[in-house]
């Protein structure tokens, strides 16, 4: 039985949500500046056994102090390292577990990989506050840059080839800084093998950007246009918050997968993320398998806990699909209002040029100099609109969706054990009969089968364990994670509008006086 | 159904009358398919019976009033203010209606400020259409000869309505017939007729006239989409603002108190945003749109002119032909003398009528560019305040930004 730590206490009701904090006030100096000092190196091996039940009503020492205030990623971390332990279940990768120095989180305020002036922002800065909590000398960083864009080929078999940029100083990696090429079937390869090694044992992996089929044949057909540059751009964008978000998962990151998806020169091609391919089409097809046997299945559930959350997650994802649908509608009139300022810009400028008095037609002149400026503002605007507060919203739709996941595969892990439940009471019930109709022979299969079929279900209990527990700290985690990204983009994008109120006053400060100077 | 009292409120247009006549319309009431303006007039000219009375006139009216000005010989040589376009709430009824016959998936809260947005558009159309017609009385009670027009006088005075909707038939089929005449009007303006130009003054006022009128149309139609796309923005903050409010209330985290503050700031930017819409409108559209009609008079102004010309020039030919043949030279000469004095006394007050057409042009658009830039000052720093209070870390300009705050 692998040491492991208890999740959070349940039954006390006090979840491992995070209320509010303070109040109302202080809207965004919550989490981080309560943080006191960090702990101090961990103790894997020294962690007790315990009785672990799916209800954790048992006994509970050291418990992880998952607190309101406390972002003890530390700990988790540490959890991480034991649960590679090898009694676990061949689902992770056969290499030894890498020998991670646990870590306190910390990160360096991330430098801006900015290819080009219209790149979209980079939403993962770490704050400063996180390195004034540093550990005594460990140092968690690693910050991942997508970037230059390229063409490869020519006609439908042409594809896009990224910059994959790795910053870090984590000890697992050979150089500080490197970078490779890769294309987007490779993040989706990344995506799927990551998927299937963590995803039934309720991690909640980061979904890969989707694909876009009519996306990609315009800049496969070559069509230079603005239509192309923008679907890259949102490409690149989507595929940095990605692999970010990924490198984040402390699990994940230990992967050996992930590593060499960061770090080799050289990359097997992933053939089975097409659409069409064979494996596609398997895949949809058991998507929807799937779907059907959630429904049949009804599971007994002993804590409320996970419904409670199920329920959670379904209204946050009816609500972001709404938000969502309103905030693209902005951005799409938003985009309007620029083209039609910049036309009016043109009109009033022709109009300045015929109106024969000299005062009126500069002044005249200017207006349209001014209302040309507006409209780069309403470009730019419509720019942060998308990039911060719509690709936010839909990645975190589809994040939601991979949550979903997780707590269905929590449910099949369960009807498996009650399965393993059922079969045991059959083959119990076979052997009474064998004990009855006295065959020795037969008896023994019987008995066999009997231990062979109580193994089953200690390891169907165990598993369903391990996943109930596992899901607990990957949505507290998750849910951390995701305040802090709204927060973090709230503040990006109330700066963004901030920027183009300053903008307009100081460009109609400037028309002013040509106004009143017509005489 | 909507009545209110107005004051005279000609933003467009800079009136410069003295007092001794003054029109305005103190109130309006919107029936289903009409409007009816109250009419007031205050003066102590002796051409009417009181100093201060009142009627009640409807769009029709106006339009017979306008025509009968266009008409008349004696004001040829004036430019004639432009007739108060046709009052159309059609498309604002019609938003109206299909709000009510509703969306279920918006919210109560939603449809309440919706609903309030198309209300206030209809009034905002309501009002403008007021200000229209005021304005063109305004206009005729401040110009020294149209003011003293009988017409006019009868407009303003008789108490009775003026029947002329039956008329107004006859006269659409009487304007169709005059727009084909005008098409002969365009191409002696623009020159084609080869009738020879002789004043500079008028030469460059016709070049400057067909340039200037075609551009400030197509600055209108530009401003009345710029105007459009802002009220559009405007109101997609609603559902926004909803859907944060939603998020807001569900979440059990810090995020609350974020989404719901997100909430409230959207539903005030919205406000603003369509303030300055409306603005927009007032102040640059509304403009551009009166004077690309005032500049359409002058126009017709310039035909009326280039037709005596064309008259005179004809005239000169007639006598000379009858000089030549020797026959009919007195009624020829009478004819040709005539020709001549109309197209000098057309000459002359068009003239005037140009120049002042110019003053009043630039003494407008200096009010509402003014004007325009002060309202969007002040609605960008008060958007500016709105942003910063619920978010406190924004102070100065960014980059600057607190990194304890996030």
């Amino acid at each position: 039985m692998a040491a492991e730590r208890e999740p959070p206490p349940l039954g006390d009701g006090k979840p491992t949500d995070f209320e509010d904090l303070e109040d109302g006030e202080d809207l965004f100096t919550s989490t981080v500046s309560t943080l006191e000092s960090s702990p101090s190196s961990p103790e894997p091996a020294s962690l007790p056994a315990e009785d672990i039940s799916a209800n954790s009503n048992g006994p509970k020492p050291t418990e992880v102090v998952l607190d309101d205030d406390r972002e003890d990623l530390f700990a988790e971390a540490t959890e991480e390292v034991s649960l590679d332990s090898p009694e676990r279940e061949p689902i992770l990768s056969s290499e030894p577990s890498p020998a991670v120095t646990p870590v306190t989180p910390t990160t360096l305020i991330a430098p801006r990989i900015e290819s080009k002036s219209m790149s979209a922002p980079v939403i993962f800065d770490r704050s400063r506050e996180e390195i004034e909590e540093a550990a005594n000398g460990d140092i968690f960083d690693i910050e991942i840059g997508v970037s230059d864009p390229e063409k490869v080929g020519d006609g439908m078999n042409a594809y896009m080839a990224y910059r994959v940029t790795t910053k870090t100083s984590l000890s697992m990696f050979s150089k500080s800084e490197f970078s490779v090429k890769r294309r987007f079937s490779d993040f989706l390869g990344l995506h799927s093998k990551l998927a299937s090694k963590y995803l039934h044992v309720g991690y909640i992996v980061p979904p890969a950007p989707e694909k876009s089929i009519v996306g990609m044949t315009k800049v496969k057909v070559g069509k230079e246009d603005s239509s192309s540059t923008e679907f890259v751009e949102k490409r690149r964008a989507a595929l940095e918050r990605y692999l970010q978000r990924t490198v984040k998962h402390p699990t994940l990151l230990q992967d050996p997968d992930l590593r060499q998806f960061l770090e080799s020169s050289e990359l097997p091609r992933a053939v089975n993320t097409q659409a069409l391919s064979g494996a596609g089409i398997l895949r949809m097809v058991n998507k929807a398998a799937d779907a059907v046997n959630k429904m049949t299945i009804k599971m007994n559930e002993s804590d409320a806990w996970f419904e409670e959350k199920q329920q959670q997650f379904e209204n946050l994802d009816q609500q972001l699909r709404k938000l969502h649908v309103s905030v693209e509608a902005l951005v799409c009139h938003r985009k309007e209002l620029s083209a039609n300022t910049a036309a009016f810009a043109k009109s009033a400028a022709m109009l300045g040029n015929s109106e024969d008095h000299t005062a009126l037609s500069r002044a005249l002149s200017q207006l349209a100099e001014v209302e040309e400026k507006i409209d780069q503002l309403h470009q730019e605007q419509a720019f942060a609109d998308f990039y911060m507060f719509s690709e936010l919203l839909s990645d975190y739709i589809r994040l939601i969706a991979a949550v979903k996941g997780v707590f269905d595969h929590r449910m099949k892990c369960w009807q498996k054990w009650e399965d393993a439940q059922i079969t045991l009471l059959k083959k119990r019930e076979a052997e009474a009969k064998m004990m009855v109709a006295n065959k020795p022979d037969k008896l023994q299969q019987a008995k066999n089968e009997i231990r062979e079929w109580e193994a089953k279900v200690q390891q169907g209990e165990r598993d369903f364990e391990q996943i109930s527990k596992t899901i607990r700290k990957e949505v507290g985690r998750f849910e951390k994670e995701r305040v802090k990204d709204f927060k973090t983009v709230i503040i990006k994008y109330l700066e963004s509008l901030v920027q183009t109120q300053q903008q307009l006053i100081k460009y109609w400060e400037a028309f002013l006086p040509e106004a009143k100077a017509i005489a | 159904r909507n009545t209110h009292a107005l004051h005279p409120s000609c933003a467009s247009v800079d009136l410069q009358g003295d007092s001794s006549l003054q029109v305005e319309i103190s109130d309006a009431v919107s029936e289903r398919d009409k409007v009816k303006f109250t009419v007031q007039t205050k003066s102590c000219l002796p051409d009417f019976a009181q100093t201060e009375f009142s009627v009640v006139r409807q769009h029709e009216e106006f339009i017979w009033l306008h025509d009968a000005y266009v008409e008349n010989e004696e004001y040829a040589g004036l430019i004639i203010p432009p007739a108060p376009p046709r009052p159309d709430f059609e498309a604002s009824r019609e938003k109206l209606q299909k709000l009510g016959e509703g969306d279920s998936s918006v919210t109560r809260e939603e449809f309440a400020k919706m609903k309030q947005e198309l209300e206030a558009e209809y009034l905002a159309i309501f009002k403008k259409t007021v200000a229209m017609h005021e304005v063109f009385l305004q206009r005729l009670a401040a110009h020294p000869t149209l003011r003293r027009d009988h017409n006019f006088f009868v407009f303003l005075e008789y108490g009775q309505d003026l029947s002329v909707r039956g008329k107004n038939r006859k006269e659409l089929l009487g304007g169709f017939l005059r727009n084909i005449v005008k098409s002969a009007d365009e191409a002696l303006i623009t020159g084609m007729s080869g009738l020879k130009e002789v004043d500079d003054f008028f030469e460059h006022e016709r070049t400057f006239l067909l340039e200037y009128h075609t551009r400030i149309r197509d600055a209108c139609l530009r401003a009345d989409r710029v105007m459009r796309a802002h009220k559009c923005l405007a109101d997609d903050y609603i559902p926004i603002s909803a859907a944060l409010s939603s998020l807001g209330t569900q979440e059990v985290n810090q995020l609350r108190t974020s989404f719901l503050k997100l909430a409230e700031l959207f539903e005030r930017l919205r406000k603003l945003e369509g303030r300055v819409a409306s603005d927009e409108d007032l102040k640059l559209s509304d403009m551009l749109r009166y004077y690309m009609r005032d500049s359409q008079a002058a126009k017709d102004l310039l035909y009326r002119r280039l037709r005596a010309l064309a008259d005179y020039e004809n005239a000169n030919k007639a006598l000379d032909k009858a000089r030549t043949r020797n026959r009919e030279v007195r009624p020829a000469e009478s004819h040709q003398q005539l020709c001549c004095q109309r197209f000098e006394r057309l000459s002359d007050s068009a003239k005037q009528e140009l120049m002042d057409f110019k003053s009043r042009r630039v003494s407008s658009f200096r009010k509402n560019l003014i004007e325009l830039a002060e309202l969007e000052l002040k609605h960008a720093k008060v958007s500016l305040l709105s942003l910063l209070p619920p978010f406190p870390q924004l102070k100065g300009p960014p980059g600057t930004l607190s990194a304890k705050a996030v």
